[in-house]
């Protein structure tokens, strides 16, 4: 059966998905689907090959869409998705994940709502509502969001989540308690002599390298960051990268000591790519050193930015690397990074980017 | 109870397939009138509604021509009409 890869793009008005066969050479784009809601994820369960579309809508809430033929067509629910009367309703479904049979959803306001039915029905995960620091909790400029969600694949009952700005929290038996895990990571825009707290960092992006152990990564607003003991001590890895600020990272499908980072020059310069050209900044060695990736990226006049979700690999070999822009361009790389093609322009802002290889 | 006619926004109904721009409840008040457009379109009633519950903030009900909220009540053959606000970007 030939190998079909779909890119999968969130978007401030709807969902696209460019595809291509293995070669990744030639590109096809169809959307916008979701009636171009605002999106701002979008995942490919490998399990179950079922796309799901996470957003908001200013008119009419919160939704998860649900494709079960790869686009073709979309159902929508948020059955479940809401929080008690009384309290300030869930406004956006900001990231979504799927393991282990189910789909977890982060939400603005931050909060984790699961699934057991494919997205159909969700049921709150109130275990971080009740963690005692909730009420200090203080958004970022997107809002109070749950954006990075990280089920453990070998464990049901690990999940990391990241919060804007609350910082990184862990619990271990499946969402009813609920730890801190900031440790090492700076908030900068605290007062002199605070800046080290144990929560109220703003985490931009979380990821876990493969292989089975607990190594972590994270985009910091004032940072980047390496964590080999599944984020109990962070260390800093930003020495060699243009700039302490950024969103995005994606790990490499196989190699836990790849990373890849696209740094923007910085949170109160215009938040663009530094100097107005494009490059990836990739690492073979967790973080040791770093390499620009430029090759054919635009190397003027780009006054974008990449947003959290926006950066994802493909499983192939070799990994593919995909980033999409403010601006609503996709860049694409069919080599682990060391060239690049924009494979779509003129889509709206790109929210996020995923990727889905299936066999058809 | 009597019945009332509700005229839904055409987005609403590019939602909700098989739904149709015009249809007719039995409803005592908007909030029971939501009740029964969700009991016919499983999902209508959280796009029209959150969970305060209020009517979403971008989102007009309105009776016999006067803006609504959940509480308010319907007369027999009321003309309601549930309008998407201008809103986006």
């Amino acid at each position: 059966m030939p190998t079909q890869i779909l890119v999968l793009i969130g978007t401030k008005k709807g969902v696209f998905i460019a595809r291509s066969d293995e070669e990744r050479r030639h590109w096809e784009l169809s959307g916008p689907f979701c009636e171009t809601w605002p999106i701002q994820h979008v995942i490919g369960d490998r399990a179950s090959g079922i796309i799901y579309g996470a957003g908001g809508n200013e008119w009419f809430g919160p939704a998860v869409w649900k494709s079960t033929d790869l686009g073709r067509t979309w159902t929508h629910s948020s059955a479940g998705l809401a929080y008690k009367e009384g309290e300030e309703p869930v406004k956006s479904v900001w990231s979504l994940a799927a393991q282990h049979d189910r789909l977890y959803a982060g939400v603005e306001p931050a909060g984790l709502f699961v699934s057991d039915d494919g997205g159909d029905n969700w049921s709150h995960v109130e275990g971080l509502q009740h963690h005692p620091t909730r009420s200090e909790w203080n958004p970022g400029g997107a809002g109070l969001i749950l954006h990075s969600l990280v089920p453990d694949p070998e464990d049901p009952q690990k999940i990391w989540i990241g919060i804007s700005s609350a910082g990184v929290f862990y619990t271990g038996d499946g969402g009813q308690t609920w730890e801190p895990r900031n440790r090492g990571t700076r908030a900068d825009y605290m007062p002199e002599g605070q800046n080290y707290p144990e929560f109220g960092q703003c985490v931009h992006c979380l990821v876990k390298a493969p292989g089975g152990e607990d190594l972590l990564y994270q985009q910091n607003h004032c940072g980047m960051y390496r964590s080999a003991d599944g984020g109990q001590t962070w260390q800093s890895i930003e020495a060699g990268l243009p700039s302490s600020f950024g969103f995005p990272a994606a790990t490499h499908p196989r190699d836990p000591s790849t990373l890849y980072l696209l740094p923007l020059n910085g949170d109160i310069r215009g938040r663009y790519v530094p100097d107005a050209k494009a490059a990836v900044w990739r690492t073979r060695d967790g973080g040791e050193t770093w390499q620009d990736l430029r090759n054919g990226l635009p190397q003027e006049n780009a006054f974008f930015g990449v947003l959290r979700q926006a950066m994802a690999t493909d499983r192939l070999d070799r990994a593919g690397v995909y980033f999409g822009t403010s601006g609503g361009a996709l860049f694409a790389s069919r080599d682990e990074g060391d060239n690049w093609a924009c494979i779509a322009q003129h889509l709206p802002s790109i929210s996020s980017v995923e990727t889905m290889v299936v066999q058809q | 109870m009597g019945c009332v006619v509700v005229t839904l926004s055409p987005l609403l109904v590019d939602l909700f397939p098989g739904s149709t721009r015009q249809v007719d409840v039995e409803a005592a008040t908007v909030g029971a009138m939501i009740l029964a457009l969700d009991q016919r379109w499983p999902g209508m009633g959280d796009r029209i509604t959150d969970s305060r519950p209020a009517i979403r903030k971008h989102i007009n009900v309105f009776v016999d021509g006067d803006r609504a909220r959940l509480d308010t009540p319907l007369s027999p053959g009321a003309k309601v009409y549930i309008i998407t606000a201008i809103s986006g970007g």
